[in-house]
């Protein structure tokens, strides 16, 4: 492949959205009341329709036979690039959304700055999605505001979440081989400036909400280069299904 | 607000009326604003449209809808999608405005309405079945991502409010 870089750094970001998609819509129809389970299996189609923009582009890149549902559907678990953050299971709702804000957070932020790509279609994509996902960390931050800020239940379990989840965050400002040769060709974003803004954003929510940020130093990372939790394994199979049913069946 | 010039030739207009969103049967193509540009260049109208949210499924029926539309007017056509400039409310077009208002559900307001209404509760919005702007907001999302929920503390009816986009 000729351009090689751009292809891996494209899906680096879509694969975020397509596993966070497929965790969300697990939802469907288990929402905890119906608002939510609309909205979560809304996020969940936003960001899958991020993932086709993102997927088209990237097989016109490949400009082989390859489509953009060989893309999403036929790779094995180590090609997947995305951050161990979100392919966490929805343990409880508490996870759900703490997971959710703790990416929204970073995405939002992410794609303010690839808007600026000197990428033609990557700052058009940037350009239509920072729309969609400034109402999804509205939604998620709100959701940490009501939990933490709630109940003295609701508080523990909103807690308990963000402390298991934090582990997964620092992986977010990881620059991998791609992120560098397309932040040197004016493509890509500087991943490792997004941090500072990040955390103070987090806290700044963890703050109202009365929850308290976790002091562990110790982070997990490999997701961006294929070594996964467990999880991803479960959720593909989930997710691959018909296409192992059924070899080669398209809508 | 954003003025991206539509050039659309004036012979495919009535034509391009015709298609409507599937998921709001009453509001043209046109009044929503997907359509960016269709000219004709050696005999096939060559149609540009823009989704109005990145995950929109009504997208592929939309572009099928064109070319069926126009090809029973006698022209062949290619529709492509196109995501820059990207849609906003804006280019939603005052007969547009109406038509949804009418099939229940409220029109977008302002970008800081917009926010007042979603974020701080403010009761601005107007309920489409009694006109009262006592209603709240139940939740960011409604039956679509791009519309959110909404309630009338008068007459209880509750309806979609289609959410500022800029
Ligand atoms: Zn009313």
């Amino acid at each position: 492949m000729k351009n090689e870089n751009l292809y891996n750094y494209i899906l680096g970001i879509a694969d975020n959205s397509l596993i966070l998609g497929q965790r969300m819509g697990e939802l469907c129809g288990h929402g905890p009341n119906l608002e939510t389970d609309i909205a979560c299996t809304n996020i969940s189609l936003d960001l899958f329709g991020q993932v086709r923009s993102y997927f088209q582009y990237a097989a016109k890149i490949a400009g082989d036979e390859r489509s953009e549902d060989d893309i999403a559907m036929l790779r094995k678990e180590r090609e997947y690039k995305n951050v161990l953050l979100v392919e966490q299971p929805n343990t409880n709702f508490a996870y759900t959304l703490g997971r959710q804000f703790l990416f929204d957070v970073y995405h939002l932020a992410f794609l303010k700055e690839l808007q600026k790509s000197t990428d033609l279609t990557l700052s058009a994509i940037a350009n239509k999605c920072v729309k969609e996902v400034s109402y999804h960390e509205r939604f998620s931050s709100d959701w940490i505001k009501r939990l933490g800020d709630g109940t003295e239940e609701s508080n523990a379990k909103m807690q308990e979440a963000i402390n298991d989840l934090w582990t997964y965050t620092d992986e977010l400002f990881h620059q991998t081989n791609a992120d560098k040769a397309m932040l040197a060709e004016g493509i890509g974003v500087d991943v490792t400036k997004l941090k500072e803004d990040y955390y103070n954003r987090v806290n700044a929510v963890l703050e109202v909400a009365t929850l308290n940020t976790p002091e562990s130093k110790w982070f997990q990372k490999g997701g961006k280069e294929g070594i996964h939790t467990e999880h991803l394994g479960y959720l593909l199979s989930d997710l691959q299904y018909m296409q192992r049913t059924y070899p080669n069946m398209e809508w | 607000m954003t003025t991206t010039e539509q050039n659309i030739d004036k012979k495919l207009i009535a034509i391009l009326e015709q298609v409507s969103d599937p998921e709001i049967p009453v509001l043209s193509i046109m009044d929503m604003g997907v359509v960016r540009s269709a000219i004709i260049s050696d005999g096939v109208v060559q149609v540009e449209i823009t989704p109005t949210y990145s995950g929109c499924p009504a997208m592929d029926v939309i572009g099928d809808d064109i070319k069926k539309a126009l090809l029973d007017a006698g022209y062949k056509s290619q529709v492509e999608l196109i995501l820059y400039p990207a849609w906003t409310t804006d280019w939603i077009t005052p007969r547009g405005r109406q038509a949804l208002e009418k099939y229940g559900i409220a029109a977008p307001l302002e970008a800081q309405a917009d926010k007042d209404v979603l974020l701080h509760g403010k009761r601005m919005v107007k309920c489409t079945n009694c006109g009262s702007q006592n209603t709240r907001l139940v939740s960011q999302f409604g039956s679509t991502a791009c519309k959110a929920q909404f309630q009338c503390d008068d007459c209880q009816e509750p309806f979609d409010y289609f959410k500022c986009l800029k």
